[in-house]
């Protein structure tokens, strides 16, 4: 089980194609579209938001996303309707990046809080920092992407999922840029293409294992 | 004087068509500042609200009013839904099962109301909001109440601030709100939801007379 993701949007179009895409990125969450109104015009639809969020909930609670003001005040009065409204949540952050990093934080089973701020933080510009010279008690691999599309969406999601199954704190360097490896979006701010040679880092107790499945995706295309 | 179910359903169907009369005015209040469909919403809302009391009215003022944010929060899809929406539902609270509604629990209502507001849409006095019309409007009700008005009275009284309110947001700067995006450009226009929080309130006391 993870936790369940509600997208409200004033435009069913725009909510069902983020579900698509968040759903690519994080095959097993339960995330809900609940966008436009019932006659198909532009709006939010109170009664659908919140069966949305009954749907989405599977006990560990859910994330609501939104798009422009009135989205924010429906999620809200969704959950106040809420049997239990401390099982959900609105979060604050740019609907489609939020959504994404949303979605990759309930795939990795991380709890509703956490969740909620992975959203948020979509919105911070913190996703790179400049790569700082190797330090003492850090292992590193040299790695070079042979998969068509490099870091981008898709495989950055595989790695950050796969990665967060190991004690360890992980980073990407591409050049003299390096993002952390437990963000989909800072991964994809990195720009690593086909045939780019990224070095990844990795502290902690499981360091060495972290390392080896990071060389494991990327030799196997990461599935592609 | 104390004012019974049927009396609420009644303000609120007379509110309805107010609602619908005024309309066209909210929609080109609303086409000048946000995205026009105030007056649309609203009227589709206050529709949806008298549909419902014809299927059968509730027996208490505070069901009624309960009826009124249940429905508007379905069926308005902007802002106005949810905002409407709490400030009837935690006026609705308030007035719990009592049988009449009288000046005390009118008070409560109103308070509540704002109340509701101000925690949905996150709005203060001055970002030209119908926050601007609802602040005076409470005020001005507790003043008439203190100086010994019936329901009725301290409607109007209510309804009376709200209209100079909801005139203050023409030289205010918006805050909240699709209006905001426009910052100083929207100087010198009426905030559509100002306008019909007061025209309600006129409404209602209209009908308490």
């Amino acid at each position: 089980m993870s936790v369940g993701i509600v997208l409200v949007s004033h435009s069913a179009k725009l909510a069902e194609g983020l579900a698509e895409l968040a759903a690519q990125m994080a095959p097993d969450v339960t995330i809900m579209a609940a966008g436009g109104l019932s006659d198909g015009s532009i709006g939010t639809d109170y009664d659908e938001v919140v069966a949305a969020t009954q749907r989405a909930d599977s006990g560990d609670g859910i994330v609501l996303l939104y798009d422009l003001g009135s989205a924010q005040m429906t999620a809200e009065l969704a959950i106040e309707s809420l049997a239990d409204p401390s099982a959900a949540v609105v979060a604050d952050g740019p609907l489609v990046e939020g959504a994404i990093a949303a979605a990759v934080a309930a795939q990795s089973g991380k709890d509703r809080q956490a969740v909620a701020e992975a959203a948020a933080a979509a919105g911070m510009p913190e996703d790179l920092s400049p790569a700082e010279p190797a330090a003492g008690g850090a292992d590193e691999v040299e790695l070079v992407l042979r998969n068509e599309v490099g870091l981008h969406a898709r495989p950055a999601a595989v790695l950050v999922r796969a990665l967060s199954a190991f004690d360890a704190e992980v980073t990407v360097r591409l050049g003299d840029q390096e993002a952390d490896g437990h963000s989909v979006l800072a991964l994809m701010s990195l720009g690593a293409r086909q045939g780019d040679r990224i070095r990844v880092r990795a502290r902690g107790p499981q360091a060495p294992a972290a390392l080896d499945k990071a060389k494991e995706l990327v030799d196997g295309n990461f599935g592609e | 004087m104390t004012c019974k179910a049927h009396g609420v359903a009644a303000a609120v169907r007379a509110a309805a068509a107010v609602v619908a009369e005024h309309r066209a005015e909210l929609i080109d209040l609303d086409r000048a500042i946000g995205d026009g469909d105030h007056g649309e919403n609203l009227n589709r809302g206050f529709a949806a609200v008298v549909a419902a009391l014809d299927a059968g009215a509730p027996e208490t003022p505070g069901a009624v009013l309960k009826l009124v944010a249940t429905t508007l929060i379905s069926k308005v899809g902007g802002a106005a839904g949810p905002l409407y929406g709490t400030a009837f539902l935690r006026a609705s609270a308030k007035l719990g099962t009592a049988g009449d509604l009288d000046v005390p629990g009118l008070l409560d209502a109103l308070r509540a109301g704002l109340e509701g507001v101000q925690a949905r849409g996150k709005a203060v006095g001055g970002d030209a909001t119908m926050v601007d019309a609802l602040i005076p409007a409470v005020s001005a009700a507790e003043k008439a109440a203190e100086d010994g008005g019936d329901v009725a009275a301290v409607l109007t009284a209510a309804a009376d601030a709200a209209d100079r309110g909801a005139e203050s947001t023409v030289d205010l700067v918006p805050r909240k709100g699709r209006a905001s995006y426009l910052g100083e450009r929207a100087v010198g226009h009426l905030d559509p939801g100002a306008r019909s929080s007061a025209l309600l309130l006129r409404a209602f006391a209209e009908a308490a007379r």
